[in-house]
């Protein structure tokens, strides 16, 4: 990565997303290689943004592993959360609004 | 280090008195006899079930022994299971001070409770006066245990004990590290550090009995605050979590209660064998903190993001704090300021430092900031396991 926002941290030379080192509000820029991405949503720190695009169904990397893959075709600067990825493991339970784990349940 | 040196040659940090109840139903008799010397290094353990389980006898066993503990007193219904007079014979026999009490034998709540504090006044008298010998750095076991983690675990916290097991292993000290179902994702790259091949399968093996055990329950170990924290998926806490185990070598692979048979890296693997039965493999950190305490763990450490505030009775629990907005709301609960790292105040291994010298300082009889306030956490449940295999400890003989 070239040149990468001070407030994202990339771990691995090989991850496809950085990790925020301070919350950033929807609308704020990140800079991400030669371009800069508003945020569309407000994110807080140790949250991730993509910093490489991650087609749906391919390995979210982190520390250089894979932590699950993505649900949905992933942008460049989007935020990653439960809302587009998942475990290959096992589900994950949440009880807020994004209930990852009833609709996965429900999906099933 | 000052240490207490106990019959089977292991040294505590601490001389406390365990008053053990038997029975949940000899629990408030156990926690009224503690209560006045709560203060004085009294702490109270027990096992809540009134049906036999092995796994619970040998966790008794094993603390009541435990090096930081130089007495205990059981408490016992009456009618229980519990195989109270092995457990005292037990104790006994590594010549600790240790008292019986039977509740329905003394007659009655109050009577039990004025034999305990009279046991408990005499044996306090007899233990100030236990020699304290040098220790070293060698004779020590550490825990790590992470709970209440968030993003922030795996970036600071995590490694930064990392890097405190690391000074701590290359100085021949002993550390372990736990909770399997908070490893899944990581099992071939801990295979890769095994010290044998035989002990890498056996490492794969107990993280797949891990993931098995999950998926019956219906969910990872991940919970809605982990999520709130910025982790997605087992797989991402588990990155983090692992990053606890520092670089060295992995020595053995562990079961709750057995030892480190030497200084070195061992994984303890927390989860039951057989069928899953007793329901979640812990049903909370407390637990899991128990059971590094039944394998010899004299210090704790314990990281946090989200701040878990919890100590527990036998061992002191050093807390260190990944995230920085925590660490300011929180600062009475926490020994250690990880979180400056996220701000870029300090780094990875000046924090490791700080953590490997606070070990010391607490095994000179520094308080932790549990401590302080009185923390001590304590549970014990139902659980079965098979003993380990010989490739569990490939260096032991």
């Amino acid at each position: 990565m070239d040149e990468l926002d001070t407030r994202l941290l990339l771990i691995s030379p090989d991850d496809n997303i950085a990790v925020l080192r301070a919350n950033v509000r929807a609308g704020e820029a990140l800079r991400i290689g030669d371009a800069e991405y508003a945020l569309g949503m407000h994110a807080g720190y140790g949250h991730k943004i993509a910093v490489r695009p991650i087609a749906a169904g391919e390995t979210v990397l982190k520390y250089g592993a894979p932590i699950g893959s993505a649900t949905r075709d992933i942008a460049v600067g989007d935020y990653v959360h439960i809302h587009n990825m998942q475990s290959d493991y096992i589900p994950t339970y949440t009880i807020d609004g994004e209930n990852a784990y009833l609709k996965q349940r429900r999906a099933d | 280090m000052r240490g207490y040196l106990r019959s089977d040659g292991r040294k505590g940090i601490r001389n406390v008195i365990v008053v053990a109840y038997l029975v949940e139903c000899a629990h408030h008799v156990a926690r009224e006899i503690a209560l006045p010397f709560r203060r004085d290094g009294v702490h109270v353990i027990g096992f809540p079930g009134c049906f036999p389980n092995d796994y619970a006898d040998d966790m008794m066993r094993r603390l009541c022994t435990h090096p930081n503990v130089g007495g205990a007193m059981l408490v016992s219904l009456g009618c229980e299971s519990f195989d109270r007079s092995g457990l005292l014979a037990h104790v006994q026999a590594s010549d600790r001070p240790a008292h019986l009490a039977v509740i329905q034998e003394v007659g009655g709540t109050a009577r039990a409770i004025a034999e305990g504090q009279a046991w408990i006044e005499a044996t306090l008298k007899d233990l100030r006066e236990t020699p304290a010998v040098d220790m070293g750095v060698d004779e020590l076991v550490v825990g790590t245990i992470c709970g209440g983690s968030d993003a922030t675990s795996g970036l600071t916290a995590n490694p930064a004990m990392g890097r405190a097991f690391d000074l701590l292993i290359a100085d021949g000290g002993a550390g372990i590290f736990e909770e399997t179902g908070e490893l899944i994702g990581c099992e071939h790259y801990m295979a890769d550090r095994a010290v044998t091949p035989a002990l890498a399968d056996e490492i794969i093996r107990c993280v797949g009995k891990a993931g098995d055990y999950y998926q019956t329950m219906g969910h990872a170990s991940i919970s809605p605050g982990n999520a709130d924290g910025g982790l997605t998926t087992i797989e991402e806490k588990s990155m983090g979590a692992y990053a606890k185990s520092g670089s060295s070598p992995i020595s053995g692979l562990l079961k709750p209660g057995d030892r480190p048979p030497a200084g070195g890296l061992y994984l303890l693997d927390m989860v039951p064998d057989g069928e899953p039965r007793f329901g979640y493999p812990s049903m909370n950190d407390n637990q899991e903190v128990a059971e590094l305490i039944a394998c010899g763990a004299q210090v704790v450490l314990f990281s946090t993001g989200r701040g878990s505030v919890v100590g527990s009775a036998i061992s002191p629990v050093i807390k260190v704090c990944a995230n920085p907005d925590t660490y300011r709301r929180m600062a009475d609960d926490m020994d250690v300021d990880a979180g400056r790292i996220l701000d870029g105040e300090a780094s990875l291994d000046e924090v490791g430092r700080e953590i490997y010298d606070l070990i010391q300082a607490v095994g000179r009889g520094g308080q932790t900031c549990s401590e302080a306030l009185g923390h001590q956490e304590f549970i014990l449940t139902y659980k079965s396991f098979e003993p380990i295999g010989p490739s569990c400890l490939p260096l032991a003989s």
